[in-house]
Protein backbone atom coordinates (compact mmCIF):
# COMPACT_ATOMS: atom_id res chain seq x y z
CA UNK A 1 0.00 0.00 0.00
CA UNK A 2 2.87 2.14 -1.08
CA UNK A 3 1.99 4.22 -3.98
CA UNK A 4 2.92 7.85 -4.32
CA UNK A 5 -0.20 10.28 -5.16
CA UNK A 6 2.15 10.74 -8.81
CA UNK A 7 2.12 6.85 -9.40
CA UNK A 8 -1.95 6.57 -8.29
CA UNK A 9 -3.09 9.55 -10.88
CA UNK A 10 -0.82 8.09 -13.19
CA UNK A 11 -2.70 4.64 -12.80
CA UNK A 12 -5.72 6.30 -13.88
CA UNK A 13 -4.45 7.90 -16.74
CA UNK A 14 -4.78 4.63 -18.55
CA UNK A 15 -8.59 4.74 -18.63
CA UNK A 16 -10.29 6.90 -21.05
CA UNK A 17 -14.33 6.48 -20.57
CA UNK A 18 -15.65 6.06 -16.44
CA UNK A 19 -16.93 2.87 -16.65
CA UNK A 20 -13.22 1.47 -16.97
CA UNK A 21 -12.81 3.92 -14.17
CA UNK A 22 -15.43 2.49 -11.87
CA UNK A 23 -14.58 -1.00 -13.30
CA UNK A 24 -11.10 -0.35 -11.67
CA UNK A 25 -12.48 1.65 -8.87
CA UNK A 26 -14.25 -1.23 -8.06
CA UNK A 27 -11.15 -3.68 -8.36
CA UNK A 28 -9.30 -1.53 -5.90
CA UNK A 29 -11.83 -2.34 -3.33
CA UNK A 30 -11.90 -5.31 -4.07
CA UNK A 31 -8.67 -5.93 -2.74
CA UNK A 32 -8.81 -3.65 0.40
CA UNK A 33 -7.16 -5.51 3.30
CA UNK A 34 -10.65 -7.25 4.70
CA UNK A 35 -11.99 -5.65 8.04
CA UNK A 36 -12.45 -8.04 11.03
CA UNK A 37 -16.03 -8.36 11.71
CA UNK A 38 -15.69 -7.03 15.42
CA UNK A 39 -14.67 -3.74 13.86
CA UNK A 40 -17.56 -2.77 11.90
CA UNK A 41 -19.46 -1.77 14.52
CA UNK A 42 -21.67 1.44 15.57
CA UNK A 43 -18.72 3.14 16.98
CA UNK A 44 -16.05 2.79 14.59
CA UNK A 45 -18.85 3.85 11.93
CA UNK A 46 -18.92 7.31 9.83
CA UNK A 47 -21.62 8.77 9.56
CA UNK A 48 -22.91 8.38 6.13
CA UNK A 49 -26.07 8.44 4.31
CA UNK A 50 -26.57 6.20 1.20
CA UNK A 51 -23.67 3.69 2.25
CA UNK A 52 -21.96 2.64 5.49
CA UNK A 53 -18.12 2.97 5.96
CA UNK A 54 -16.42 2.27 9.31
CA UNK A 55 -12.96 3.44 9.70
CA UNK A 56 -10.49 2.20 12.79
CA UNK A 57 -7.16 3.83 13.28
CA UNK A 58 -3.95 3.09 14.90
CA UNK A 59 -0.54 5.16 15.39
CA UNK A 60 2.32 3.17 14.63
CA UNK A 61 4.86 4.43 17.50
CA UNK A 62 7.59 1.58 16.24
CA UNK A 63 8.14 3.30 13.05
CA UNK A 64 10.24 6.10 13.17
CA UNK A 65 8.91 8.69 12.61
CA UNK A 66 5.36 7.66 14.29
CA UNK A 67 3.06 6.90 11.45
CA UNK A 68 -0.83 6.51 10.89
CA UNK A 69 -2.01 3.27 9.93
CA UNK A 70 -5.73 2.83 8.90
CA UNK A 71 -8.80 0.03 8.40
CA UNK A 72 -11.66 0.75 6.63
CA UNK A 73 -14.89 -0.43 4.58
CA UNK A 74 -18.12 0.26 3.10
CA UNK A 75 -21.24 -1.84 2.64
CA UNK A 76 -20.78 -0.33 -1.38
CA UNK A 77 -18.62 -1.54 -4.04
CA UNK A 78 -17.77 1.92 -5.37
CA UNK A 79 -17.48 3.30 -1.79
CA UNK A 80 -14.93 0.73 -0.92
CA UNK A 81 -12.55 1.49 -3.98
CA UNK A 82 -12.80 5.05 -3.44
CA UNK A 83 -12.19 4.24 0.66
CA UNK A 84 -9.04 2.01 -0.75
CA UNK A 85 -7.91 5.28 -2.88
CA UNK A 86 -7.69 7.49 0.03
CA UNK A 87 -5.65 4.70 2.15
CA UNK A 88 -3.24 4.57 -0.73
CA UNK A 89 -2.87 8.03 0.29
CA UNK A 90 -2.95 8.29 3.74
CA UNK A 91 -2.26 4.83 5.55
CA UNK A 92 0.99 4.37 6.63
CA UNK A 93 1.66 8.15 6.59
CA UNK A 94 2.80 10.45 8.97
CA UNK A 95 0.23 12.89 10.68
CA UNK A 96 2.11 16.05 9.04
CA UNK A 97 1.62 14.29 5.87
CA UNK A 98 -1.86 13.55 6.09
CA UNK A 99 -2.78 17.23 7.08
CA UNK A 100 -1.13 18.64 4.29
CA UNK A 101 -2.43 16.04 1.61
CA UNK A 102 -5.96 17.64 0.01
CA UNK A 103 -7.99 14.19 -0.83
CA UNK A 104 -9.82 16.33 -3.02
CA UNK A 105 -6.90 17.62 -5.17
CA UNK A 106 -5.72 14.06 -6.16
CA UNK A 107 -9.80 12.77 -6.79
CA UNK A 108 -9.51 16.05 -8.69
CA UNK A 109 -6.71 14.81 -11.14
CA UNK A 110 -8.39 11.27 -11.28
CA UNK A 111 -11.16 12.40 -12.14
CA UNK A 112 -13.43 11.64 -9.00
CA UNK A 113 -13.91 14.67 -7.15
CA UNK A 114 -17.67 14.73 -7.86
CA UNK A 115 -17.48 11.85 -4.48
CA UNK A 116 -15.97 14.10 -1.94
CA UNK A 117 -17.80 17.11 -2.90
CA UNK A 118 -18.90 18.43 0.23
CA UNK A 119 -22.69 17.80 -0.85
CA UNK A 120 -22.69 14.36 -1.22
CA UNK A 121 -23.36 12.53 2.05
CA UNK A 122 -21.67 9.61 1.54
CA UNK A 123 -19.85 9.25 4.49
CA UNK A 124 -16.49 9.43 2.28
CA UNK A 125 -16.30 13.25 3.02
CA UNK A 126 -16.77 12.30 6.74
CA UNK A 127 -14.17 9.65 6.27
CA UNK A 128 -11.52 12.42 5.14
CA UNK A 129 -12.68 14.71 7.98
CA UNK A 130 -12.02 12.09 10.64
CA UNK A 131 -8.82 10.80 9.11
CA UNK A 132 -7.73 14.61 9.58
CA UNK A 133 -8.64 14.79 12.67
CA UNK A 134 -6.93 11.89 14.09
CA UNK A 135 -4.19 13.15 12.29
CA UNK A 136 -4.44 16.81 13.68
CA UNK A 137 -4.54 15.10 17.43
CA UNK A 138 -1.80 12.79 16.79
CA UNK A 139 0.74 15.59 15.44
CA UNK B 1 -52.18 26.08 -20.84
CA UNK B 2 -50.69 24.05 -23.18
CA UNK B 3 -51.16 21.39 -25.78
CA UNK B 4 -51.46 19.21 -22.94
CA UNK B 5 -53.73 20.88 -20.47
CA UNK B 6 -55.86 21.49 -23.19
CA UNK B 7 -55.96 18.20 -25.24
CA UNK B 8 -59.16 16.95 -25.70
CA UNK B 9 -57.52 13.50 -26.85
CA UNK B 10 -57.95 10.82 -24.76
CA UNK B 11 -55.24 9.51 -25.61
CA UNK B 12 -52.50 10.81 -22.94
CA UNK B 13 -50.12 13.34 -25.04
CA UNK B 14 -46.78 12.27 -22.61
CA UNK B 15 -44.58 14.56 -25.38
CA UNK B 16 -46.76 17.42 -24.74
CA UNK B 17 -46.18 16.97 -21.47
CA UNK B 18 -42.44 16.73 -21.51
CA UNK B 19 -42.19 19.87 -23.28
CA UNK B 20 -43.82 21.82 -20.74
CA UNK B 21 -41.12 20.85 -18.47
CA UNK B 22 -38.42 22.91 -19.67
CA UNK B 23 -35.42 20.85 -17.52
CA UNK B 24 -36.62 17.63 -19.77
CA UNK B 25 -34.21 18.65 -22.64
CA UNK B 26 -30.85 18.82 -20.77
CA UNK B 27 -28.22 16.26 -20.56
CA UNK B 28 -26.49 14.64 -17.75
CA UNK B 29 -22.68 13.76 -18.27
CA UNK B 30 -23.90 14.00 -21.93
CA UNK B 31 -26.93 11.52 -21.30
CA UNK B 32 -30.63 13.26 -22.13
CA UNK B 33 -31.57 13.65 -18.65
CA UNK B 34 -33.49 10.42 -17.27
CA UNK B 35 -35.61 11.80 -14.35
CA UNK B 36 -37.07 8.92 -12.24
CA UNK B 37 -36.77 10.46 -8.97
CA UNK B 38 -40.31 12.83 -8.99
CA UNK B 39 -41.10 10.91 -5.77
CA UNK B 40 -38.27 12.72 -4.02
CA UNK B 41 -39.13 16.30 -5.77
CA UNK B 42 -41.11 16.51 -8.83
CA UNK B 43 -39.61 18.72 -11.98
CA UNK B 44 -41.61 22.15 -12.51
CA UNK B 45 -43.62 22.64 -15.83
CA UNK B 46 -42.99 25.94 -16.86
CA UNK B 47 -46.63 27.30 -15.93
CA UNK B 48 -45.15 27.09 -12.17
CA UNK B 49 -42.04 28.62 -13.14
CA UNK B 50 -43.39 31.31 -15.21
CA UNK B 51 -45.88 32.33 -12.60
CA UNK B 52 -43.84 32.48 -9.50
CA UNK B 53 -41.10 34.66 -11.99
CA UNK B 54 -44.08 36.64 -13.00
CA UNK B 55 -45.08 37.60 -9.60
CA UNK B 56 -41.65 38.65 -8.08
CA UNK B 57 -41.09 40.52 -11.05
CA UNK B 58 -44.05 42.61 -11.49
CA UNK B 59 -46.57 41.82 -8.58
CA UNK B 60 -44.63 41.11 -5.06
CA UNK B 61 -45.59 42.31 -1.68
CA UNK B 62 -46.87 40.84 1.43
CA UNK B 63 -50.50 39.18 2.11
CA UNK B 64 -53.15 40.07 4.58
CA UNK B 65 -51.48 43.44 5.42
CA UNK B 66 -51.12 46.36 3.27
CA UNK B 67 -53.76 48.30 1.96
CA UNK B 68 -52.35 49.24 -1.26
CA UNK B 69 -52.70 47.15 -5.04
CA UNK B 70 -50.09 45.04 -4.51
CA UNK B 71 -50.82 43.67 -1.34
CA UNK B 72 -54.06 43.22 -2.13
CA UNK B 73 -53.45 41.68 -5.63
CA UNK B 74 -51.20 39.13 -4.00
CA UNK B 75 -53.35 38.55 -1.53
CA UNK B 76 -55.84 37.82 -3.81
CA UNK B 77 -54.07 35.15 -5.79
CA UNK B 78 -52.77 33.44 -2.16
CA UNK B 79 -55.86 33.49 -1.04
CA UNK B 80 -57.12 31.81 -4.77
CA UNK B 81 -54.33 29.29 -4.50
CA UNK B 82 -55.83 28.41 -1.25
CA UNK B 83 -59.35 27.83 -2.68
CA UNK B 84 -57.62 25.73 -5.64
CA UNK B 85 -56.13 23.68 -3.29
CA UNK B 86 -59.87 23.06 -1.86
CA UNK B 87 -61.36 22.47 -5.03
CA UNK B 88 -58.42 19.74 -5.91
CA UNK B 89 -59.21 17.92 -2.65
CA UNK B 90 -62.95 18.17 -3.11
CA UNK B 91 -62.28 19.98 0.71
CA UNK B 92 -66.29 21.71 1.68
CA UNK B 93 -64.65 24.87 2.43
CA UNK B 94 -61.39 27.00 2.35
CA UNK B 95 -61.71 27.16 6.24
CA UNK B 96 -60.51 23.17 6.04
CA UNK B 97 -57.14 24.33 4.07
CA UNK B 98 -54.25 25.07 6.02
CA UNK B 99 -50.88 26.29 4.48
CA UNK B 100 -47.93 24.82 6.10
CA UNK B 101 -44.22 24.40 4.48
CA UNK B 102 -44.47 20.68 3.63
CA UNK B 103 -46.01 17.53 5.01
CA UNK B 104 -43.35 17.06 7.85
CA UNK B 105 -44.83 20.57 9.04
CA UNK B 106 -48.45 19.57 8.47
CA UNK B 107 -47.72 16.18 10.44
CA UNK B 108 -46.28 18.29 12.97
CA UNK B 109 -49.05 20.58 13.64
CA UNK B 110 -50.91 17.84 14.00
CA UNK B 111 -48.47 16.25 16.55
CA UNK B 112 -48.13 18.98 18.72
CA UNK B 113 -51.40 20.95 18.26
CA UNK B 114 -53.41 17.99 18.19
CA UNK B 115 -51.67 15.65 20.35
CA UNK B 116 -51.28 17.90 23.17
CA UNK B 117 -54.80 20.01 22.83
CA UNK B 118 -56.56 16.26 22.45
CA UNK B 119 -54.67 13.76 23.73
CA UNK B 120 -54.04 12.31 27.29
CA UNK B 121 -51.28 10.64 28.55
CA UNK B 122 -52.08 6.65 27.68
CA UNK B 123 -54.16 7.46 24.73
CA UNK B 124 -52.98 5.53 21.37
CA UNK B 125 -51.96 6.40 17.88
CA UNK B 126 -51.62 3.68 15.06
CA UNK B 127 -49.22 4.00 12.46
CA UNK B 128 -48.15 1.79 9.91
CA UNK B 129 -44.62 -0.16 9.29
CA UNK B 130 -44.41 1.44 5.85
CA UNK B 131 -44.33 5.14 7.10
CA UNK B 132 -41.48 7.60 6.54
CA UNK B 133 -39.96 9.22 9.30
CA UNK B 134 -41.76 11.98 9.03
CA UNK B 135 -44.81 10.14 10.30
CA UNK B 136 -42.80 8.10 12.25
CA UNK B 137 -40.55 10.63 14.68
CA UNK B 138 -43.36 12.97 15.47
CA UNK B 139 -45.23 10.72 17.37
CA UNK B 140 -42.18 9.33 19.05
CA UNK B 141 -41.57 13.20 20.15
CA UNK B 142 -44.99 12.97 21.25
CA UNK B 143 -45.09 9.60 23.04
CA UNK B 144 -41.72 10.93 25.05
CA UNK B 145 -43.49 14.31 26.05
CA UNK B 146 -46.50 13.00 27.33
CA UNK B 147 -46.83 9.31 27.49
CA UNK B 148 -49.13 8.41 24.32
CA UNK B 149 -48.91 4.90 23.03
CA UNK B 150 -46.97 4.46 19.55
CA UNK B 151 -48.96 1.44 18.01
CA UNK B 152 -47.62 -0.40 14.85
CA UNK B 153 -49.65 -1.76 12.31
CA UNK B 154 -47.95 -4.53 10.21
CA UNK B 155 -47.73 -5.18 7.01
CA UNK B 156 -47.49 -8.07 4.67
CA UNK B 157 -44.40 -9.77 2.32
CA UNK B 158 -46.62 -7.66 -0.29
CA UNK B 159 -46.21 -4.42 1.24
CA UNK B 160 -50.22 -4.49 2.18
CA UNK B 161 -51.65 -3.17 5.05
CA UNK B 162 -52.88 -5.57 7.06
CA UNK B 163 -56.14 -4.75 7.77
CA UNK B 164 -57.32 -7.82 10.32
CA UNK B 165 -54.12 -6.74 12.62
CA UNK B 166 -55.09 -3.25 12.34
CA UNK B 167 -57.90 -3.92 13.10
CA UNK B 168 -57.02 -5.51 16.11
CA UNK B 169 -54.73 -2.46 17.33
CA UNK B 170 -57.83 0.12 17.93
CA UNK B 171 -59.03 -0.23 21.51
CA UNK B 172 -61.19 2.98 23.20
CA UNK B 173 -58.04 4.75 23.58
CA UNK B 174 -56.85 5.07 20.17
CA UNK B 175 -57.52 9.20 19.21
CA UNK B 176 -55.85 8.99 16.16
CA UNK B 177 -54.60 6.74 13.04
CA UNK B 178 -51.54 8.18 11.33
CA UNK B 179 -51.08 6.25 8.07
CA UNK B 180 -49.39 6.75 4.39
CA UNK B 181 -51.67 7.05 1.70
CA UNK B 182 -49.45 5.95 -0.26
CA UNK B 183 -45.97 3.99 0.59
CA UNK B 184 -42.84 6.23 -0.47
CA UNK B 185 -40.89 2.94 -1.09
CA UNK B 186 -43.27 0.17 -2.05
CA UNK B 187 -46.26 2.18 -3.83
CA UNK B 188 -48.85 0.61 -2.08
CA UNK B 189 -52.08 1.89 -2.01
CA UNK B 190 -53.50 1.59 1.26
CA UNK B 191 -57.28 0.71 2.01
CA UNK B 192 -58.18 4.58 3.01
CA UNK B 193 -61.91 4.09 2.82
CA UNK B 194 -61.48 1.02 5.26
CA UNK B 195 -58.91 2.28 7.67
CA UNK B 196 -61.81 5.61 8.15
CA UNK B 197 -64.12 3.74 8.76
CA UNK B 198 -62.60 1.07 11.14
CA UNK B 199 -60.83 4.03 13.05
CA UNK B 200 -64.49 6.14 13.34
CA UNK B 201 -65.81 2.56 14.61
CA UNK B 202 -62.98 3.27 17.41
CA UNK B 203 -63.80 6.83 18.06
CA UNK B 204 -60.42 7.26 16.57
CA UNK B 205 -59.95 10.31 13.69
CA UNK B 206 -57.72 9.61 11.10
CA UNK B 207 -54.41 11.34 9.66
CA UNK B 208 -53.11 10.08 5.51
CA UNK B 209 -49.85 11.07 4.42
CA UNK B 210 -50.44 12.02 1.02
CA UNK B 211 -47.61 13.21 -0.10
CA UNK B 212 -46.83 10.23 -2.11
CA UNK B 213 -50.49 10.07 -3.30
CA UNK B 214 -51.96 13.15 -4.35
CA UNK B 215 -49.53 13.40 -7.90
CA UNK B 216 -50.85 9.82 -8.51
CA UNK B 217 -54.78 9.88 -8.41
CA UNK B 218 -57.81 12.52 -8.00
CA UNK B 219 -58.37 12.90 -3.86
CA UNK B 220 -61.85 13.66 -2.32
CA UNK B 221 -61.36 13.98 0.88
CA UNK B 222 -65.01 13.92 1.79
CA UNK B 223 -65.52 10.86 -0.11
CA UNK B 224 -62.95 9.63 2.18
CA UNK B 225 -64.03 10.98 5.09
CA UNK B 226 -60.67 11.57 6.80
CA UNK B 227 -59.83 14.12 9.62
CA UNK B 228 -56.55 14.94 8.52
CA UNK B 229 -54.98 14.82 5.04
CA UNK B 230 -51.79 16.52 4.74
CA UNK B 231 -49.77 16.66 1.23
CA UNK B 232 -46.38 19.40 -0.27
CA UNK B 233 -46.32 21.01 -3.00
CA UNK B 234 -42.87 20.12 -4.03
CA UNK B 235 -43.86 16.64 -5.45
CA UNK B 236 -47.10 17.54 -7.37
CA UNK B 237 -44.92 19.67 -9.58
CA UNK B 238 -45.50 22.94 -7.58
CA UNK B 239 -42.64 24.48 -5.57
CA UNK B 240 -40.78 23.48 -2.31
CA UNK B 241 -41.19 25.25 0.71
CA UNK B 242 -45.19 24.86 0.74
CA UNK B 243 -47.35 21.83 1.89
CA UNK B 244 -51.07 21.72 3.15
CA UNK B 245 -52.78 19.78 6.27
CA UNK B 246 -56.86 19.77 5.28
CA UNK B 247 -58.26 19.18 8.41
CA UNK B 248 -62.29 18.72 9.10
CA UNK B 249 -63.24 22.42 10.55
CA UNK B 250 -64.62 21.28 14.06
CA UNK B 251 -61.42 19.09 14.27
CA UNK B 252 -59.22 22.03 13.67
CA UNK B 253 -61.50 24.10 15.68
CA UNK B 254 -60.96 22.10 18.75
CA UNK B 255 -57.12 22.56 17.92
CA UNK B 256 -55.07 24.91 20.16
CA UNK B 257 -52.75 26.98 18.06
CA UNK B 258 -49.14 25.17 17.49
CA UNK B 259 -47.02 28.61 16.17
CA UNK B 260 -47.66 31.70 18.04
CA UNK B 261 -46.98 35.00 16.01
CA UNK B 262 -48.28 37.57 13.20
CA UNK B 263 -51.51 36.80 11.44
CA UNK B 264 -53.03 34.31 13.46
CA UNK B 265 -54.64 36.18 16.42
CA UNK B 266 -57.50 38.24 16.75
CA UNK B 267 -56.68 40.34 19.98
CA UNK B 268 -53.11 40.59 21.34
CA UNK B 269 -52.31 41.86 24.97
CA UNK B 270 -50.02 40.88 27.69
CA UNK B 271 -52.78 39.46 29.82
CA UNK B 272 -53.92 36.99 26.79
CA UNK B 273 -54.23 36.98 23.28
CA UNK B 274 -57.66 35.78 20.78
CA UNK B 275 -57.10 33.46 18.16
CA UNK B 276 -57.74 34.64 14.56
CA UNK B 277 -60.77 32.17 12.76
CA UNK B 278 -59.40 29.33 10.72
CA UNK B 279 -57.65 28.65 8.75
CA UNK B 280 -55.58 31.95 9.91
CA UNK B 281 -55.19 30.44 13.01
CA UNK B 282 -52.27 27.74 12.27
CA UNK B 283 -50.76 29.84 9.91
CA UNK B 284 -48.52 32.35 12.40
CA UNK B 285 -45.84 34.86 10.24
CA UNK B 286 -45.50 35.57 6.75
CA UNK B 287 -46.42 32.64 4.88
CA UNK B 288 -44.56 30.83 1.40
CA UNK B 289 -46.24 33.57 -0.56
CA UNK B 290 -45.54 32.86 -4.11
CA UNK B 291 -44.86 29.12 -3.27
CA UNK B 292 -48.14 29.23 -2.68
CA UNK B 293 -49.41 30.77 -5.99
CA UNK B 294 -46.71 28.48 -7.25
CA UNK B 295 -48.78 25.38 -6.00
CA UNK B 296 -51.95 26.95 -7.10
CA UNK B 297 -50.43 27.28 -10.74
CA UNK B 298 -49.38 23.11 -10.23
CA UNK B 299 -52.56 22.08 -9.53
CA UNK B 300 -54.00 23.65 -13.04
CA UNK B 301 -51.69 22.02 -14.56
CA UNK B 302 -52.05 18.87 -13.69
CA UNK B 303 -55.83 19.24 -13.43
CA UNK B 304 -55.88 20.96 -16.56
CA UNK B 305 -53.81 18.01 -18.16
CA UNK B 306 -56.23 15.45 -15.94
CA UNK B 307 -55.43 13.25 -12.88
CA UNK B 308 -57.08 10.30 -14.39
CA UNK B 309 -55.19 10.43 -17.71
CA UNK B 310 -52.20 10.82 -15.59
CA UNK B 311 -53.10 7.66 -13.63
CA UNK B 312 -53.34 5.50 -16.63
CA UNK B 313 -50.42 6.71 -18.00
CA UNK B 314 -48.74 5.92 -14.57
CA UNK B 315 -50.13 2.41 -14.39
CA UNK B 316 -48.90 1.56 -17.98
CA UNK B 317 -45.84 3.05 -16.95
CA UNK B 318 -45.32 0.93 -13.90
CA UNK B 319 -46.53 -2.11 -15.33
CA UNK B 320 -44.05 -1.77 -17.93
CA UNK B 321 -41.29 -0.78 -15.76
CA UNK B 322 -42.13 -3.74 -13.26
CA UNK B 323 -41.97 -6.04 -16.32
CA UNK B 324 -38.76 -5.00 -17.85
CA UNK B 325 -37.17 -4.75 -14.47
CA UNK B 326 -38.26 -8.14 -13.31
CA UNK B 327 -36.54 -9.90 -16.21
CA UNK B 328 -32.79 -8.64 -15.29
CA UNK B 329 -30.97 -11.41 -13.56
CA UNK B 330 -30.97 -10.91 -9.85
CA UNK B 331 -33.15 -7.91 -9.64
CA UNK B 332 -35.76 -8.03 -6.71
CA UNK B 333 -38.65 -5.85 -6.34
CA UNK B 334 -39.89 -4.64 -3.03
CA UNK B 335 -43.15 -3.76 -3.00
CA UNK B 336 -46.12 -5.94 -4.83
CA UNK B 337 -48.90 -5.17 -3.57
CA UNK B 338 -52.52 -5.51 -6.21
CA UNK B 339 -52.88 -1.53 -5.75
CA UNK B 340 -49.73 0.64 -6.92
CA UNK B 341 -48.33 3.44 -7.41
CA UNK B 342 -45.68 3.85 -9.96
CA UNK B 343 -42.97 3.49 -7.41
CA UNK B 344 -40.14 0.44 -7.73
CA UNK B 345 -37.77 -0.36 -5.04
CA UNK B 346 -35.34 -2.62 -5.65
CA UNK B 347 -32.06 -4.34 -4.89
CA UNK B 348 -29.54 -5.96 -7.23
CA UNK B 349 -27.45 -9.10 -6.28
CA UNK B 350 -24.76 -7.66 -4.49
CA UNK B 351 -24.44 -4.22 -5.81
CA UNK B 352 -25.40 -1.78 -3.38
CA UNK B 353 -28.04 0.88 -4.00
CA UNK B 354 -25.22 3.61 -3.79
CA UNK B 355 -23.48 1.43 -6.64
CA UNK B 356 -26.48 0.96 -8.57
CA UNK B 357 -27.17 4.79 -8.17
CA UNK B 358 -24.03 5.86 -9.14
CA UNK B 359 -23.70 3.89 -12.60
CA UNK B 360 -26.81 4.86 -13.98
CA UNK B 361 -26.23 8.39 -13.11
CA UNK B 362 -23.31 7.82 -15.70
CA UNK B 363 -26.23 7.16 -18.24
CA UNK B 364 -28.51 10.39 -17.06
CA UNK B 365 -30.49 8.20 -14.85
CA UNK B 366 -31.66 9.44 -11.96
CA UNK B 367 -32.86 7.46 -8.93
CA UNK B 368 -32.86 7.24 -5.39
CA UNK B 369 -30.70 5.12 -2.90
CA UNK B 370 -30.80 4.69 0.79
CA UNK B 371 -33.15 3.90 3.27
CA UNK B 372 -35.55 6.58 1.85
CA UNK B 373 -36.38 7.54 5.27
CA UNK B 374 -37.84 4.54 6.26
CA UNK B 375 -35.47 2.96 7.90
CA UNK B 376 -38.10 0.40 10.35
CA UNK B 377 -39.71 -0.53 6.71
CA UNK B 378 -36.15 -1.67 5.84
CA UNK B 379 -35.74 -3.51 8.54
CA UNK B 380 -39.11 -5.07 7.80
CA UNK B 381 -37.51 -6.69 4.59
CA UNK B 382 -33.86 -7.12 6.22
CA UNK B 383 -32.05 -4.76 3.89
CA UNK B 384 -30.07 -1.42 4.74
CA UNK B 385 -31.47 0.34 1.58
CA UNK B 386 -33.16 -0.32 -1.94
CA UNK B 387 -33.00 1.84 -5.44
CA UNK B 388 -35.82 3.27 -6.07
CA UNK B 389 -37.46 4.42 -9.22
CA UNK B 390 -40.59 6.65 -9.36
CA UNK B 391 -42.51 7.79 -12.15
CA UNK B 392 -44.23 11.35 -12.95
CA UNK B 393 -46.76 12.12 -15.52
CA UNK B 394 -43.92 13.44 -17.99
CA UNK B 395 -42.08 9.86 -17.78
CA UNK B 396 -42.11 6.80 -20.93
CA UNK B 397 -41.64 3.98 -21.80
CA UNK B 398 -38.25 4.94 -23.54
CA UNK B 399 -37.16 5.87 -19.95
CA UNK B 400 -37.95 2.85 -18.91
CA UNK B 401 -35.81 1.35 -21.38
CA UNK B 402 -32.72 3.74 -20.49
CA UNK B 403 -33.39 2.53 -17.12
CA UNK B 404 -33.06 -1.52 -17.66
CA UNK B 405 -29.90 -0.65 -19.89
CA UNK B 406 -28.06 1.40 -17.39
CA UNK B 407 -28.91 -1.77 -14.72
CA UNK B 408 -27.49 -3.94 -17.24
CA UNK B 409 -25.09 -2.02 -17.18
CA UNK B 410 -24.28 -2.20 -13.36
CA UNK B 411 -24.43 -5.97 -13.44
CA UNK B 412 -21.60 -5.71 -16.18
CA UNK B 413 -19.49 -3.99 -13.69
CA UNK B 414 -20.27 -5.21 -10.83
CA UNK B 415 -20.62 -9.39 -12.69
Amino acid sequence: MTMTVDELVESFEFFDDWEDRYAYVIDLGKKLPPMPESEMVEENKVRGCMSQVWLVCEKDVAAAPPVLRFRANSDAFIVKGLIAILLELYDGQTPAFILETDALDVMGRIGLDQHLSPNRRNGLVAMVERIKKIAAEAN
Amino acid sequence: MSAAAGAVNPVYDVEAVRADFPILSTEVHGKPLCFLDSGASAQKPKQVIDLMRWHYENEYANVHRGAYAYSENITGAYEAAREKVRAFLNAPSERNIVFCSNTTAAINLVAYSFGRGCMKEGDEVIISDMEHHSNIVPWQLLRDMMGIVLKVAPITDDGELRMDAFRDLLTDRTKLVAITHVSNVLGSVTPAKQIVDAAHQAGAKVLFDGSQAVMHMPIDVQDLDCDFYAFTGHKLYGPSGIGVLYGKEDVLDAMPPFFGGGDMISTVAYEGSTWAELPAKFEAGTPPIVQAIGLGAAIDYVTGVGLDGIAMHEADLLQYATQRLSAIDGLRIYGTAGHKAAVISFTMGDAHPHDIATIVDREGVCVRAGHHCAEPLMHRFGVTGTTRASFGMYNTRAEVDTLANALEKVKRIFG
